[in-house]
């Protein structure tokens, strides 16, 4: 095993009834990198994402984080010890404010656990680190605003900003620019590269030019299967990846 | 937001003035004695307020839809017994004023081991959990006579002279005060809850459980403590219960109870903190005043529910908090005269709803019982036509008016909300 390797997955495979929808994928994210997973729709990536956050459990091969196997882990403990997603179809808490989601998701890694003896206003660190974050995420202005009633663009960066407000060093982000528009995905990558510096990110994306914009290693699923992993240039020269995939988008 | 809770706090503090001055309203001076049907209805509010918040621990702070709550009031009613039977024979050294303590700590011990069961799961499954809880402690309620009494339930003597005030609680005036005590107490225990980590993950739980997990949280954990806190809650309210009427039986913890707390915490509101008071108070009104008037009280409870469901899913409490807005920006004026225009309709379909449901009940229950209809004065012979033709008449035509006029209302309610959002945006 590769000491660098942040998540390490080996021979993972996912069936839903007779239909193997994951064969056997063997991947290295290597600590600090920003790992993008492209494929064509239906190949398997946000179930890959699902298996690696715990969502679904696996039905053979293994899957770890730092060296620690989390493949029978629950979702919310593979997060306690560092791993961290967001979803494709916005999740957030909608009824909740854009305040009170953020500081949600500071609440465990800042140790407060289950409390039901400690007022969450005099908790001054805690609500200044919140604050702190919203202004980061360009939402101070929406403090008080429902989540549910945030614009598509805000709820995405509300998510990210949840994402990363625990601190988790391993960042899984499912396709966080889709469905926004060119000025929005511009502002969404410069929060996410400006986020997660420092930190392993894992991406699945299908806008071509945010994936060579931001990634170190790009890694190509496609029916299921890595048919390429590498470097973008790499990538983009691979004969394999032209013909399955990039030749569609590029041609 | 200061506004708004400053505004809250005022009707807090007058709601418990009212709660601790209205006996003396009803004091009969020149025999001293005070009105036992409104010192027990007072009772009665306090203890349903108790059942109804910590009913909404679970429906609308948790999104956990219950079945059984009355099991855990009831189970502190039962407790409470034998505490107080163990008190007067000097076996327990607890003051009358903890007595609701240990009622709350019966019912938090109990709400653990259903918990553990029921939290396991959310959702519909939850729902039939709790259902099977309740039905189980219905039946061994009636099985079980050593702890339960059996159908005639279990009796104490609240004298045990034991107080920390040197109080006898012989007078129901006493009792009223231990529960207005108590139901404050409860309250702000309650209040301070939804103030916590675990009463905001309780809102996100219920929002969306699955981000929670993905937050670090295991949902399952904050619904099972949510629900062991609730039963605590409810324990209290059962205790004060065996307190005021010396008896509980089967009624405590049995399926209607629970019903009615579920009706409460809704017609109220679930949505706004003190919503279920609201319920608890209107229903404990209806179920003691409209029930001297008229046989038929629990349809018009069951009315106002369907009703409520249908057009007000927020509750009262929650039709209060929507025109805050426009309270605030000054356009509630603008909705006077709609609403104003409401009211004719509005009484008309009541009236005849009334009426129609007034006929029925002497048509046949009331002929059963010999009772006759009278209205100002003149009896009323419902084998008539013309009543029924009158009432239903009322029904339809206020109906058929009240249904533009609401529309209308909609379109006014329309127009201001959005002239509202576009004032702020400018």
């Amino acid at each position: 095993m590769s000491v660098a390797a942040a998540v390490q997955l080996s021979d993972v495979r996912k069936n839903f009834g007779p239909t193997e929808i994951i064969r056997g994928v063997d991947l290295d994210i290597v600590t600090g990198e920003r790992h993008c997973i492209i494929g064509p729709n239906g190949a398997g990536k946000t179930t890959l994402f699902n298996l690696i956050s715990g969502r679904f459990p696996i039905s053979s091969g293994s899957i770890s984080l730092h060296g620690q196997r989390i493949d029978t882990l629950a979702p919310h403990q593979i997060n306690r010890i560092g791993l961290s997603r967001s979803f494709q179809i916005t999740s957030i808490f909608q009824k909740l404010s854009v305040f009170e989601n953020v500081r949600c998701a500071l609440l465990w890694s800042r140790g407060y656990k289950y409390s039901f003896w400690s007022p969450l206003w005099r908790q001054k660190r805690l609500n200044e680190e919140t604050q702190f974050l919203l202004e980061d995420l360009n939402l101070a202005t929406r403090r008080d605003t429902p989540a549910g009633l945030l614009s598509y663009a805000e709820q995405r960066a509300l998510e990210i900003g949840m994402t990363i407000a625990g601190g988790a060093s391993v960042i899984l982000l499912d396709e966080p620019t889709a469905g926004m528009s060119n000025t929005e995905t511009d502002y969404a990558i410069a929060l996410i590269r400006r986020v997660t510096e420092g930190k392993t990110l894992l991406m699945v994306e299908h806008d071509m030019k945010v994936v060579f914009d931001l990634a170190n290693t790009i890694t190509v699923l496609v029916y299921g299967q890595v048919v390429a992993s590498g470097s973008p240039q790499s990538v983009r020269a691979n004969r394999a990846v032209q013909e399955a995939y990039l030749g569609e988008v590029e041609g | 937001m200061t506004q708004k809770s400053s505004a809250v706090q005022w009707l807090y503090g007058a709601t418990i003035l009212l709660a601790v001055i209205l006996p003396w309203l009803f004091h009969d001076w020149n025999t001293g004695r005070h009105s036992g049907f409104m010192i027990s209805m007072l009772s009665q509010m306090g203890m349903m307020i108790i059942l109804a918040l910590s009913y909404n621990m679970l429906l609308g702070q948790a999104g956990l839809f219950s079945l059984c709550h009355a099991t855990f009031f009831g189970i502190g009613g039962y407790a409470t017994v034998h505490f107080l039977n163990a008190a007067g024979s000097q076996a327990l050294p607890v003051p009358m004023e903890l007595m609701p303590l240990l009622a709350g700590f019966a019912g938090l011990g109990l709400a653990i081991v259903f918990g553990y069961m029921a939290t396991k799961q959310r959702a519909t499954a939850f729902a039939m959990i709790t259902l099977g809880i309740g039905e189980l402690m219905a039946t061994a309620a009636v099985m079980f006579h050593h702890f339960f009494g059996g159908e005639g339930g279990v009796t104490t003597n609240r004298m045990i002279e034991q107080s920390l005030f040197g109080l006898t609680y012989s007078s129901g005036i006493q009792v009223y005060y231990l529960i207005v005590a108590w139901t404050i107490l409860a309250t702000a225990g309650m209040y301070f809850l939804t103030q916590t980590p675990l009463g905001q993950l309780a809102n996100a739980t219920r929002d969306n459980f699955e981000r929670a997990q993905f937050v670090g949280y295991n949902p399952r954990m904050v619904r099972f403590l949510q629900f062991s806190l609730s039963g605590f809650f409810a324990g209290i309210g059962g205790g004060l219960y065996a307190i005021t009427y010396e008896i509980v039986t089967f009624d405590a913890l049995a399926g209607p109870l629970s019903a009615n707390a579920l009706l409460m915490a809704y017609i109220g509101g679930t949505t706004v903190f003190g919503g279920p008071i609201l319920g608890a108070v209107l229903i404990t009104l209806l179920q003691s005043g409209v029930s001297l008037l008229s046989n038929s009280w629990l349809v018009y409870v069951g009315v106002i529910f369907i009703a409520m469901v249908i057009f007000a899913p927020a509750g009262f409490a929650g039709i209060i908090a929507a025109h805050r807005p426009l309270l605030n920006s000054g356009h509630w004026t603008k909705l006077i005269m709609p609403y104003a225009r409401l009211v004719i309709p509005g009484l008309a379909i009541v009236l005849g709803f009334i009426g129609l449901v007034e006929l029925l009940s002497f048509l046949t229950i009331g002929a059963a019982q010999g009772k006759k209809l009278v209205l100002m004065g003149t009896a009323i012979d419902v084998s008539f036509s013309r009543p029924w033709l009158i009432c239903a008449g009322l029904f339809l035509a206020g109906g058929v008016w009240l249904h533009f006029e609401a529309a209308r209302v909609g379109r006014i309610w329309q127009t201001l909300t959005v002239d509202l959002m576009k004032r702020r945006e400018t």
